[in-house]
């Protein structure tokens, strides 16, 4: 660890050595600290390659806003890309390598990209739609496999994620984001009212940069050792719960917030959950979430080696690191001055501060001086120079417009330390309505509550802002506003709260910034090419240039223009600078330029926690009949019915699914079959109006309906378009049971409630969904009767138990309903039992039946005899733009009533006119040839792009007839019988069916009414 | 996501346990209709900027439906009220002017 300091360190523990690796090679570093610093401390500051140039980068910063530094971690189903060093902390076996750079991080070749950049004025704004717009096959064959090969972030895993995740659902009255000075001071004061707190820390431990800074005091003690010792008092109350490594990833309406929470990251193995996904309801929140340092703008700022002040002093104070051995402090501000007066005190060499004010005379530059560093104010960093770490800098003197002037000075340094400033983080507070000002002294924007807050349910700003994030850097400053924000918090729910006593804070004071955007190294932005804004999409000052010249005025444009702000980091380092530059460009203020749209999450979060426990076997619940367990054990071939299975057919050994269906029609046809009809939707329709609502529900008269008999019907919605079928069956005066199609129970039971809670309230109706409650079997052709004969204990002749009747009895000894009615066209039984009696039915119904052939049949046997029949299937036949009349089901529409839903539709005139598609038969000249499910009919298949005058809605083989049959919407079918139409079918084929009555079988309906 | 109060079992709940159910108080114009009319009860829809009265459901608690009284901008919930109703209640639209909305 040649870069690990002897001192300094506050996080690691220097008796713990851990060992990794690290591109193959084994590394040591100490427990308490991350990747990020332990590859700083063995020496490496090249960390990974940018993602368009390919040039080398390094650490900029030490927390979350890292853009440069992304490792891919783990291995196999634990393989992770994308994770920043900064926020990976180190474990014994972690396994981590940097990403794209091609063949290896040294030696890339996608840098020749950078070698052409510097020599062509490519890659610039807009490059991508500018290059490679013409010619239109170089994109597919050219540009995009090479650029798919040398640029972009780590490859996806491949394998399953052994990992478990799971949510939490939470409750607080204050939630307080960030345990830093003010976050850790709103949590006193909320607390101390009797407030349930929730205090959530990003990082590993509590005291945010109170941890790093060693010149604040607060009450006496070192600003670290107060922090550690307050979030442990917190801790220990029992209405504050403290939750670190936890991003609050996102603020939502009305205080829903989702906190991302990396429980197993930090372990060498795993012990129950990676990460948890913390779904919290807060009364009210408290945003401290501090504040990142902005870069500066200068030629090569991306040089490995050149970071943020506070992430300089950050290694060195938190982790005993020296970034490098000479440093340079490069500001525009009296906090950067820290970082000089921190390496000085370790140990390393401070060449100089160079400071673009033209006079700094505060507190910490005549602390910086005292040591005998030397303060060069109204100077720039014109350039940084090295290849692949930086090796020195050139300085030069600002002038009054804006330029460089005199003679550069080189200065050697393998560290520059830049700060332009602070930005407030106020992404949490923006993502449900807050805004924003721009704070002209400070020169960043700050939350104005003023302006816009976020309300609770009830209308109630419920989320407050404090401290850094609140613009309020200092300690001091922090601690009261922290302080405040939970009082505020506390008394809007009414609680009590009293003045915290005043807190003696001993901190340097600061003189005021002034803002530096761009500095210059002749100075126009357009030789702004090396300046870089955004490190992690190579966006330079020059590209934001080009992009306001070229007529992007809004930011949002030149954001998606240049890519700036789009990275994975989200423009946590570049926003700021660029919004400035472009409002420079544009000769507009900056506040006029505004911002782009905050939205979560604040930081990435791993797909695997947002899906928690909802994968896999859980990731839709399965639902099963009763004879589920039957048929799976009875080669059922199933297939998804909304959430149900059904067996598609029920597969012998060697036999292929068609061999099964063709098996199963027959012998339904020849003997008898048996179908699981279990999961139609039956709804209880019960009371005095249930015949008055049925009637307003179906597009036919229900209230007509004989007690003891059935009706087929249908259901439209308002638009006068067909949704739902099935057959009613009046079981008393005031009673009767719908049956529904499987897939549309549950919305036709809705359809139902809805009328009935918010149209009808006045009518005297209960429904009740019974889908789950009953077993129902059909028992189908020629031999059914006298197989259920020696089951029933009553008379199911035709005289008793007539077509479309129904009775009730005992089926071999349960209690049971059954209806005569048919989708087969054979003579049917439908049977419906307590479910928890089915499967026992079922069998004995299979036992009696063996004799007679009985077979069970599936859905795919199913639907070849109702298409057989004729018989229209929802979701075929019908779209959601399919009327009954289309369908031929007119005599299913009532004329006598006066109204039902989708009566008024149905008198538009356009759905009467000619030249609509209508219901008809299909028979393929070639009666072997089956027609493909969906093909389309053309006037004249000889045209290209000929208009479509129908379509193929149902297709089969019927091994009833032997022959190929289709169900299809033609227009004006009906009146086109005997027509021959041609289906292009794809190539050169086309397949030729002639228009046929839509019965093919049975036209008399002889068989089922025996 | 939105917090909301069901008038029926009294259980403030998330959106998520609530089924949205577009704009309420429309009347169903049925058959014999004028056509602008029927139009309009099927299509329009006012979509406004602020109060807005519309349908929702307990879909995953009591099953009922209720009207909620919700701006759309700042989303706050003026209140909530049964679906057996043609029209707003007078204490739902006190609450919108006292909260300055029209």
């Amino acid at each position: 660890m040649p870069h690990r300091l002897n001192t300094g360190g506050r996080l690691i523990d220097r008796s713990r050595p851990i060992h990794f690796r690290f591109n193959g090679k084994t590394l040591s570093g100490f427990a308490g600290d991350t990747l990020a610093s332990a590859l700083l401390a063995s020496g490496r500051s090249l960390m990974g390659r940018s993602f368009k140039y390919h040039r080398p980068r390094g650490l900029v910063a030490a927390g979350v806003e890292e853009p440069n530094a992304l490792m891919t971690t783990g291995a196999d189903g634990r393989e992770e890309p994308n994770q920043r060093a900064t926020m990976i902390e180190l474990h014994d076996g972690l396994e981590a390598k940097s990403q794209n750079h091609w063949p290896s991080l040294e030696h890339d070749v996608g840098a020749v990209n950078a070698a052409i950049a510097s020599a062509l004025p490519v890659f610039p704004a807009g490059f991508y739609y500018k290059t490679f717009l013409f010619p239109r096959f170089a994109w597919k064959h050219l540009y995009e496999p090479v650029i798919r090969k040398t640029a972009g972030l780590g490859p996806a895993p491949t394998a399953a994620d052994p990992d478990e995740y799971e949510h939490f659902h939470a409750f607080c009255d204050v939630l307080i984001v960030g345990a830093g000075q003010a976050g850790l001071a709103a949590a006193r004061a909320a607390a101390e009212s009797g407030a349930r707190v929730l205090l959530v820390e990003q990082v590993g431990r509590a005291g945010g940069r109170l941890l790093a800074e060693t010149d604040i005091h607060i009450d006496g003690a070192p600003g670290g050792d107060w922090a550690e010792a307050e979030a442990a008092a917190l801790s220990t109350m029992e209405n504050v719960t403290l939750l670190t490594r936890c991003q609050v990833a996102g603020l939502y309406d009305h205080g829903y917030a989702l906190l991302y929470e990396r429980v197993g990251d930090h372990l060498p193995a795993p012990s129950g959950p990676r990460h948890r996904l913390w779904r919290v309801r807060a009364k009210r929140i408290v945003v401290a979430s501090g504040a990142i340092e902005r870069p500066l703008a200068f030629a090569n700022n991306d040089l490995p080696g050149v970071m943020l002040a506070a992430a300089v002093r950050d290694y060195i104070a938190l982790w005993g690191v020296a970034p490098g051995r000479e440093v340079v402090v490069f500001a525009n501000n009296d906090d950067a001055y820290r970082t000089a007066i921190a390496a000085f005190r370790s140990g390393l060499k401070v060449q100089a501060v160079i400071d673009s004010r033209p006079a700094a005379s505060g507190d910490l530059p005549e602390r910086v001086r005292a040591l005998g560093v030397p303060v060069r104010c109204g100077m720039v960093v014109a350039k940084a120079v090295g290849r692949k770490a930086l090796t020195a800098i050139k300085v030069a003197r600002l002038t009054t417009d804006g330029r460089v002037g005199g003679a550069l000075e080189t200065i050697a340094c393998d560290c520059l330390a830049m700060s332009g400033g602070w930005s407030p983080v106020v992404h949490l507070w923006s993502h449900c309505g807050g805004k924003l000002r721009w704070d002209e002294a400070e020169a960043f924007f700050r939350p104005a509550p003023e302006r816009a807050a976020p309300i609770g349910a009830d209308g109630a700003v419920n989320t407050y802002c404090a401290g850094a994030a609140n613009g309020a850097l200092s300690a001091a400053a922090g601690l009261i506003d922290g302080a405040d924000a939970g009082r505020a918090a506390a008394r809007d729910l009414g609680l009590k709260t009293r003045a915290p006593g005043a807190r003696q804070v001993d901190e340097p004071s600061m003189a005021a910034l002034r803002p530096l955007w761009f500095a210059p190294s002749v100075g126009r932005y357009a030789h702004g090419s090396k300046h870089f804004l955004d490190f992690q999409n190579d966006v330079t000052a020059a590209d934001v240039e080009l992009a306001a010249r070229e007529g992007y005025e809004s930011v949002e444009h030149t954001k998606r223009y240049t890519t700036l702000g789009m990275a994975t980091d989200q423009g946590k380092l570049s926003n700021i600078n660029g919004m400035a530059i472009l409002a420079n460009s544009l000769n507009a203020p900056i506040p006029e330029v505004g911002t782009t749209t905050f939205r979560p999450p604040y930081t990435p979060i791993s797909l695997g926690v947002i899906a928690g426990r909802d994968a896999g076997d859980l990731f839709k619940p399965l639902r099963r009949s009763p004879i589920h367990d039957w048929s799976d054990a009875n080669g059922a071939d199933w297939e998804p019915v909304a959430e149900w299975r059904r067996p598609f057919c029920y597969r012998r050994a060697d036999e292929t699914r068609e061999d099964a269906v063709r098996r199963e029609t027959n012998a339904t046809r020849g003997a008898a079959g048996m179908l699981d009809a279990s999961t139609l939707g039956k709804m209880l329709v019960k009371g005095p109006d249930a015949g008055r609502f049925l009637d307003l529900l179906y597009t036919n008269m229900m209230s007509t309906l004989k007690p003891g008999r059935c009706r087929y019907g249908l259901m439209c919605n308002e638009n006068g378009f067909l949704f739902d079928d099935g057959v009613v069956a009046r079981l008393s005066d005031d009673e009767f049971l719908c049956h529904t199609t499987s897939g549309g129970a549950e919305r036709v039971h809705g359809w139902m409630e809805e009328w009935l809670q918010t149209e009808w309230w006045d009518f005297k109706v209960y429904t009740a969904n019974l889908t789950e409650q009953f077993a129902q079997i059909a028992v189908a052709g020629p031999k059914a009767r006298e197989i259920l004969q020696g089951l029933a204990d009553f008379d199911l002749s035709a005289a008793a138990l007539p077509f479309m009747g129904l009775a009730e009895g005992n089926i071999a000894g349960v209690a049971a309903r059954v209806f005569r009615i048919s989708f087969s066209g054979e003579l049917s039984y439908e049977i419906a039992v307590p479910a928890h009696q089915g499967a026992a039915l079922w069998e004995a119904i299979g036992a009696a039946g063996a004799a007679h052939g009985i077979t069970p049949y599936g859905t795919e046997a199913l639907h070849v005899m109702r298409a057989e029949k004729g018989f229209i299937m929802i979701g075929d036949e019908t779209d959601g733009t399919v009327t009954p009349q289309d369908l031929g089901l007119s005599w299913a529409v009532s004329k006598k009533k006066t109204d039902f839903i989708g009566k008024r539709a149905q008198e538009r005139g356009f759905l009467a006119a000619e030249g609509r598609e209508q219901f008809v038969g299909l028979e393929t000249l070639d009666p072997q040839r089956v027609l493909p499910d969906g093909a389309y009919a053309v006037a004249d298949p000889s045209v290209p792009q000929a208009g479509v005058i129908g379509r193929v809605t149902s297709t089969y083989f019927s091994p009833t007839l032997e022959r190929s049959i289709a169900l299809g919407l033609v227009r004006n079918g009906p009146a086109r019988m005997g027509e021959v139409i041609d289906f292009p079918i794809g190539g050169d084929e086309v397949v030729r069916a002639r228009i046929v009555d839509p019965v093919f079988y049975d036209r008399e309906g002889a068989r089922q009414d025996v | 996501m939105l917090l909301l109060t069901c008038p029926h079992c009294g259980i403030s709940g998330e959106e998520t346990e609530f089924a949205p159910g577009g704009e309420a108080h429309i009347a169903r114009h049925g058959p014999g209709a004028p056509d602008e009319a029927f139009e309009s009860y099927l299509f329009f829809r006012t979509n406004p900027r602020g109060p807005h009265f519309e349908r929702w459901r307990h879909a995953f608690g009591c099953g009922k439906w209720f009207h909620a009284a919700r701006n759309t901008v700042t989303l706050e919930v003026y209140g909530t009220y049964p679906a057996d109703v043609s029209g707003p209640p007078q204490d739902i639209l006190e609450r919108i002017a006292a909260r300055g909305g029209e």
